[in-house]
């Protein structure tokens, strides 16, 4: 299941992301306030990209729009190939089984153990029977480096450890497409720097595209593209190889899939 | 999604239910606690309706005569007791039994306090109960001032039966007289009386001057084998003058338990409490599910996030809400048995816990929880996937 696969080739098949003048408003009538304004953007098959800016500049509210968790304003978003624009509830939960989702707070089932949370992911893949999906879920909790906690309540773990559930989570159910809110945020530098390198090395074994909203300078180097959100439009966009170099890349082969 | 419990998923209610002990607790409490009322108020009502005719169902009759104007066993009119007689003249009917039936205030030969008694009266060489151990000791009912007492009597009325046993020679007072008794029989306290005695027609009368010479309040007939008390009971009816009223058995029983049924507040009062109980159980297992809800809404949420299904999560809250059932009923069973042998050691009522009545609180249970669950599901429509980043 884990076996490291070449990243899919960026022409084959449709971006993960594609954003063509998305707008969105939040309130109505005087209270009614612009979160985001005509963005642009297409994020590739394989691709990584970072979304940095100040609080409150609508990172957020973007993930949820391209997570299919908000219906869509104005604009147009295409994930996975899918159009969201006036997408019906039932069609976007169905996508939403092809996005990983990482939360800030690690949002794991208090009563469920590591295992069992992780299931949760892999009990949404179809045609699997039980054993199949515990052992997929097994599977990704000692690739995320806990095979000794599988029977551990959230409670009983450490925050590092409650996060690298939620990603083992996320990815058993085998997404196209994964969006982590500040999957760093509660974590200590090391614990931080583990994480997302496992995220980036997961991601990428499994070619599917990452974009993660980060305040967090630390893990800029992991990214193929860093973008800048202000006021609710992207301002800039600078790629992770110009900002850091291709050497500090730990995967140098993802650099050629980056233009 | 392979059938409703969907055996292959994790027990998703389950775990909710076991990994908060406290919180399964107070629901569980609260189930049983809303059950064993049901159970008692329902046992109480049907108890007391059941008393009301221990004597009626031990009568030898398969036709009763009444007066129109009795309306129980403790306001039994009189009738002339030559329309019994004439029954005789039909080829049916095999034999009778005349019957006084009258409360009479026994005094406590022990502390000498009176109480109501339900006071039977017969000719000795008649039958009066199904039950063939009393033919025995009618006899001894011969003599003038003799009666049989129950010795299920409630223990108001004295330490008789105790008395008896211990070879004592046991003698009270009723308006007055002097009695004795001289015999035991055992037939059960009801609704409207604590205690029973039997005696001869002649005591009776002495005991109650009052009544009208050749006036009886019941009128026991046996047919002969073969013989359909229906078609009869008609026959007598249609020939008799409307002074009196033929009723089968049956119909004897049933007059009596209509009595307590219609003309009081017994049934309402004990369904009341029923319901009562049903009530306080809705809210416990409500505020239970719906802080159950409530607290796990983030997680509900993510799993919405995830791609799971607003039904999926629903069928998570209505097998908390059968989970809750089927844990809560069996204390709720067990103690309602436990309280059922209690009253009737107390009361001496036949409380016993029937299917009839297992079912029925089973059923409320199951509307209770489940209808709590339904409740408590609304605030899931308040999990929105989109506030959790």
């Amino acid at each position: 299941m884990l076996d490291p696969s070449p990243p899919r080739s960026v022409a084959a098949g449709p971006p993960a992301i594609q954003l063509d003048g998305l707008s969105h408003w939040f309130g109505k009538g005087d209270t009614r306030r612009q979160v985001l304004q005509q963005v642009d953007l297409r994020v590739d098959a394989g691709e990584v990209v970072l979304l940095t800016g100040p609080s409150g500049c609508g990172k957020t509210t973007l993930l949820t729009l391209v997570g299919a968790l908000r219906s869509v304003q104005s604009g147009s978003v295409q994930v996975l190939g899918e159009s969201l624009d006036g997408a019906s509830r039932g069609q976007r939960q169905r996508l939403r089984r092809e996005i990983g989702m990482i939360f800030q707070g690690h949002n794991l089932l208090r009563c469920l153990t590591a295992e069992q949370n992780v299931q949760m992911g892999s009990d949404l893949l179809p045609d699997l029977g039980y054993r199949a999906r515990r052992d997929l879920a097994r599977e990704w909790l000692r690739a995320v480096g806990l095979g000794d906690e599988l029977n551990k309540l959230p409670h009983d773990l450490s925050g590092g450890q409650k996060q690298r559930v939620a990603i083992a989570r996320a990815l058993a159910a085998e997404p196209r497409l994964l969006l982590a809110d500040e999957p760093t945020a509660a974590l200590d530098s090391r614990t931080g720097r583990e994480v997302v390198d496992l995220l980036q090395g997961l991601a990428r074994s499994r070619g599917c595209a990452v974009l993660m909203v980060t305040h967090d300078p630390r893990i800029l180097d992991i990214a193929d593209r860093v973008l800048r959100m202000e006021d609710g439009q992207l301002v800039e966009s600078s790629s992770g190889e110009r900002l850091w170099g291709a050497a500090r890349l730990p995967d140098g082969g993802v650099a050629a899939a980056v233009e | 999604m392979n059938g409703f419990w969907q055996g292959r998923r994790i027990p998703l209610a389950w775990l909710l239910l076991t990994r908060q002990p406290m919180r399964l607790a107070v629901a569980l409490a609260g189930i049983a606690f809303a059950g064993i009322l049901m159970f008692m108020q329902f046992g109480f009502r049907d108890g007391l309706f059941d008393a009301s005719v221990t004597v009626h169902r031990l009568v030898d009759a398969d036709l009763v005569l009444i007066s129109p104007r009795s309306t129980s066993s403790v306001r039994m009119a009189g009738f002339p007791r030559r329309r019994l007689v004439q029954t005789m003249a039909d080829p049916e009917v095999r034999s009778i039994t005349p019957m006084h039936w009258s409360l009479m205030l026994w005094r406590n030969p022990d502390n000498r306090a009176t109480r109501a008694i339900l006071a039977l009266g017969f000719e000795p060489a008649d039958s009066l109960f199904t039950d063939p151990s009393l033919a025995a000791k009618a006899q001894l009912l011969t003599q003038k001032g003799r009666v049989l007492f129950d010795e299920s009597s409630r223990p108001e009325f004295g330490p008789v039966a105790r008395w008896f046993r211990q070879g004592r020679t046991v003698e009270s007072e009723i308006a007055g007289k002097r009695v004795r008794v001289v015999g035991l029989v055992s037939i059960g306290t009801s609704f409207g009386a604590d205690g029973n005695l039997i005696t001869s027609s002649e005591t009776f009368l002495d005991l109650m001057p009052n009544t009208p010479p050749g006036s009886i309040e019941v009128g026991l007939i046996r047919l002969t084998p073969g013989a359909d008390p229906l078609q009869v009971q008609k026959r007598l009816q249609q020939q008799l003058p409307v002074d009196v009223k033929v009723l089968t058995k049956a119909g004897f029983v049933a007059f009596e338990q209509d009595y307590w049924r219609s003309s009081t507040a017994i049934g309402f009062i004990f369904t009341l409490g029923a319901a009562m109980g049903f009530v306080v159980g809705c809210v416990i297992v409500y505020q239970v599910l719906y802080s159950d809800v409530s607290d796990h809404l983030p997680e509900y949420a993510t799993l919405m996030a995830m791609g799971y299904r607003l039904p999926t999560l629903l069928g998570v809250v209505a097998r908390e809400g059968l989970l809750l059932v089927a844990f809560g009923y069996i204390p709720a069973y067990l103690a309602g048995q436990g309280l059922y042998a209690f009253v009737r050691s107390a009361t001496r009522l036949p409380v016993t816990m029937d299917l009839t009545r297992a079912m029925t609180v089973l059923v409320l249970i199951l509307i209770m929880c489940l209808g709590s669950a339904g409740l408590a599901m609304r605030r899931l429509a308040d999990a929105d996937p989109a506030e959790i980043f």
